[in-house]
């Protein structure tokens, strides 16, 4: 049962966390047009996190004696867990930087999301498989759109490819993560109930490098042997303490409130 | 035709209540009132998205913050729809915009005033939404078509973003009392600056008479403060909480609520560059813009080298 809840609570984190960062966005972004298409990703984002909080929270309330323990629900998962709880991976929490590493934060993400969904679609848990099921379709509209900025930037003017470079040296070596499974992804591949994170590799790996191609952009050599460093088991980067420092203030400024 | 007829046929128009399309003729002094109030409007739209956007991150519940993120980005809808209906009358967004930064063109005061708590999400939905709702609902009616179409939807929009103001508030307000004291506080704060939004008092506003006779404007700026006041002081009652006028109180010889002097000293003041967060605000709004230079060029000149959309190339995905 634990292993099922992490594993919730992961895919609620991945989510949550990008849904935050990318909401920084929002008032700021180059183009209006474009500054309505990003706050439309954070929605889904925080749709699909709260579907995944809610079923973590109907987990745990379950598993646990209510009598002696105040009711879990999405936001006590949102707002009042540490960060060595939060188990998004390390790229959904890195800064937003210029509209170039925006940009490709979210395509890495959303091509890795978009395998991962295809396989819980046929998760044996019927609620891990709606919501991805659901959440595939919001998936492909954003691989869609970040693919195209990736090979409009790569190919744009020579600013914009060498911005989009850059980006591509400062966040590769957070990809990896994806494909390194931690000890409840390997249960819950085992059990049925989530996907091999290994075997998704390939097929993202092969989505990467045509639209780099396209985009005219290099894809960076296989990276050596890193340490294993990782948010899927808690082990964060500087920046989540700040995240949630500022996501969580007025629930633990003001507790049991309602908002 | 002569300038003469042509005038005739306007006026007739706005006479029977047919709307002014972009190709018609119209009076130059009637395209300039309406550019400088579409855009105007359009301006309040956007910089209007950044003291809200200040608490997108702080919200404190996965509800609020969902809400809170639609909102501004249905305001950036409305600055879409409202620079597209100015662009009807041959200005692009482009010059529009540059007007903004270079501070030729305004915005609503209102927004130069900061948000300080998380009622203040609550405080500009049900005072500076409604605000602007009792402005925006005759626009409806307006003469000039795109921008009356405009209105429609974004009225829709509107009234919705202020009944979830309400709603913030109410829950403050029945919740703890260090709770009911951010709902209050925020109330004071936004208030005051709320019922300048309708501008100045009708003897003292320059472009009012004209506006009235082109059918653009449909009611007095005193004649929309006075039915906000009268709506929102029965509405507080339902809080619980209070307005911050002593002299608030119900006339039954006037059936309307008799209220306090407006400070018009701080509404120029704050007109002219000097509220608490004039600076900031077009700041923001410039470096946004400034930072997205090279993305547009970048935009731009792939659209140059690729005329085929990317849409159609990317259909595998």
């Amino acid at each position: 049962m634990n292993e099922l809840i992490n594993y919730t609570l992961q895919l609620a984190d991945n989510s949550l966390i990008l849904g935050h960062r990318n909401s920084e966005w929002t008032g700021h972004g180059p183009i209006l047009e474009q500054d309505i298409a990003i706050s439309n990703i954070v929605l889904d984002l925080i749709g699909q996190a709260r579907n995944f909080y809610q079923y973590a929270a109907v987990l745990i309330n379950n598993s646990t004696n209510q009598q002696f323990n105040q009711s879990t629900t999405e936001d006590t998962l949102a707002y009042l867990r540490n960060e060595n709880e939060f188990k998004n991976c390390l790229l959904v929490e890195q800064p937003n930087g210029d509209w170039a590493k925006t940009i490709l934060r979210q395509f890495f993400f959303s091509a890795y999301q978009f395998y991962l969904y295809q396989h819980l679609q046929n998760s044996n848990d019927e609620t891990i498989a709606a919501i991805a099921e659901k959440s595939l379709k919001e998936v492909t509209y954003h691989l869609r759109w970040s693919s195209e900025w990736i090979i409009r930037l790569g190919d744009g003017t020579e600013e914009s490819n060498s911005r989009m470079q850059k980006a591509i040296d400062d966040l590769w070596m957070y990809t990896d993560e994806f494909f390194e499974a931690s000890s409840y992804e390997l249960f819950a591949a085992n059990e049925g109930f989530g996907a091999g994170v290994s075997l998704l590799k390939k097929d993202w790996m092969k989505k990467v490098k045509d639209v780099f191609d396209e985009a005219t952009l290099s894809v960076p050599a296989e990276l050596k042997q890193q340490i294993k460093w990782f948010g899927k088991e808690g082990k964060h980067s500087e920046h989540l303490g700040y995240i949630l420092t500022e996501m969580q203030f007025l629930q633990r400024e003001y507790p049991n409130s309602i908002w | 035709m002569h300038n003469q007829e042509e005038e005739k046929i306007f006026l007739d128009k706005i006479d029977k209540e047919i709307k002014i399309e972009p190709k018609d003729w119209m009076p130059e002094q009637y395209r300039k009132t309406l550019i400088r109030q579409i855009s105007q409007h359009a301006h309040s739209e956007i910089v209007g998205m950044l003291p809200e956007a200040n608490w997108i991150t702080r919200a404190p519940s996965l509800r609020r913050k969902a809400t809170l993120i639609a909102k501004v980005q249905d305001e950036a809808g409305h600055g879409l729809y409202l620079y597209s209906a100015a662009e009807t009358m041959n200005i692009s967004r482009d010059e529009m915009i540059e007007q903004l930064h270079s501070g030729k063109a305004k915005y609503s005061s209102i927004f130069n005033y900061p948000t300080l708590s998380w009622a203040d999400m609550g405080a500009i939905g049900w005072l500076v939404d409604g605000a602007a709702i009792m402005n925006q609902v005759p626009l409806c009616r307006c003469s000039y078509g795109p921008y009356a179409r405009a209105m429609i939807r974004i009225c829709k929009e509107e009234s919705f973003h202020q009944r979830q103001g309400f709603e913030i508030l109410l829950t403050l307000s029945k919740g703890s009392e260090a709770q009911k004291q951010m709902a209050q506080d925020s109330i004071n704060r936004w208030w005051w600056p709320s019922i300048m939004m309708f501008g100045p008092n009708d003897d003292a506003s320059p472009h009012s008479k004209q506006s009235m006779a082109w059918k653009i404007k449909r009611f007095s700026n005193d004649e929309l403060r006075q039915k906000f006041i009268d709506v929102c002081a029965e509405q507080v009652k339902i809080l619980g909480l209070t307005l911050p006028d002593e002299k608030l109180k119900w006339n039954e010889e006037r059936k309307h609520y008799d209220f306090g002097e407006i400070n018009w000293e701080e509404f120029w003041n704050v007109v002219n560059g000097n509220g608490p967060c004039n600076k900031e605000r077009l700041a923001a709004r410039v470096k946004a813009h400034e930072d997205g230079a090279w993305v547009r060029e970048a935009a731009a000149a792939h659209a140059k080298k690729n005329p085929r959309p990317l849409k159609g190339r990317l259909a595998t995905v």
